[in-house]
């Protein structure tokens, strides 16, 4: 119990789904241009997890048009409309840094395989 | 020139810390949370009988047992139990302040300019660099065992002597310092809390003094 949590309590969101770095999110981004709103998407790959509280933020990164394009974002931001987990990925480490020096095949993660139960 | 002495408010409260939140816009405000009041009127001057016009206000529980018989009475002609802080504030409004009466953190509102002030953090002896801003000495070219150190302190034999004033090592912090035009982001009446943006003096825990911005519009 920290003294500011009562404080963070208002900022936190509730509906984020439990995702890890090699999970592949969907992201659904409201965009303001002018006067109207719109959602945006941005998929990709999360290879990292920082901080915590209400000041955790996500990256994801997508390969677009050729080049890899990266985007943090604060996980409790009013501007997420929500979070789609699309896959979950089977990787060993907390911070996917690796990806950004492999290309193609070389940069897929293998999906996770839910244990079966016997 | 006198000094021009406008309605001043004032309050005591406690930093509790920074945090975020967001505004309207979406965008990540910075703010420090400080447990403003409840603060108590001890005491109000007047020009007829001070000579000038003040209110002050005390804040903080004590152990009324601690308190010595002076502080005693001076919290009994007010009408409260006694209390840790006290603060003086110049305002020209002091009149329509009450003996007993209570200020709470509803004194400010979202938006307003407010200066804080408080007692920086302690950084015990500290170098030139830290303390002042200093560059220090190059990191290579040859110089050996001076790479925070302050250059050169004067001339020789004309002037003799080191200037006063100049800028040395020594104690840094733990002073008074007022943070000027830091908005508040939001109050909360409830638990008496101030969201101020941005930061303010003093370590967490600390007593700060948040009154009406001095400057500005």
């Amino acid at each position: 119990m920290h003294t500011l949590d009562n404080v963070d309590a208002a900022s936190l969101r509730d509906d984020i789904p439990p995702f890890r770095a090699g999970d592949t999110v969907k992201v659904h981004v409201k965009v303001v241009e002018g006067t109207r709103s719109r959602i945006q998407m941005f998929q990709g790959v999360v290879i990292r997890r920082s901080g915590g509280g209400v000041r955790e933020t996500f990256t994801a990164r997508k390969i677009s048009f050729g080049v890899g394009v990266e985007r943090t974002f604060p996980l409790h931001s009013p501007i997420i409309d929500r979070i789609e987990l699309v896959t979950r990925g089977d990787v060993r480490r907390a911070k996917l840094y690796y990806l950004r020096s492999l290309r193609g095949k070389a940069a897929k993660i293998k999906e996770k395989r839910e244990p079966v139960a016997r | 020139m006198t000094k021009q002495i406008t309605a001043v408010r004032g309050l005591l409260g406690r930093k509790l810390g920074m945090t975020q939140v967001w505004d309207a816009d979406n965008r990540v405000v910075p703010v420090t949370v400080v447990e403003a009041g409840p603060c108590v009127v001890t005491q109000v001057r007047t020009a007829d009988v001070d000579g000038y016009d003040a209110v002050q206000i005390a804040f903080g529980a004590v152990d009324p047992r601690k308190v010595n018989k002076p502080m005693t009475g001076h919290f009994e002609k007010a009408g409260v139990t006694p209390r840790r802080h006290l603060v003086e504030l110049r305002t020209a409004d002091a009149g329509e302040y009450t003996l007993g009466q209570e200020v709470t953190a509803a004194t400010f509102e979202a938006g307003q300019q407010v200066d804080v002030v408080g007692r920086t953090k302690g950084k015990g002896t500290a170098g030139v660099m830290k303390r002042h801003g200093f560059g220090g000495l190059g990191a290579g070219h040859g110089t050996q065992r001076k790479h925070r150190a302050p250059g050169s302190i004067g001339a020789c034999a004309t002037p003799g002597r080191v200037f006063k004033g100049l800028r040395m090592a020594g104690r840094m912090g733990a002073v008074r310092q007022t943070t000027q035009n830091l908005t508040v982001h939001a109050v909360d009446t409830e638990r008496g809390l101030l969201l101020i943006k941005g930061a303010v003096p003093g370590p967490k825990g600390a007593v700060v003094l948040v009154k009406t911005a001095a400057k500005g519009a």
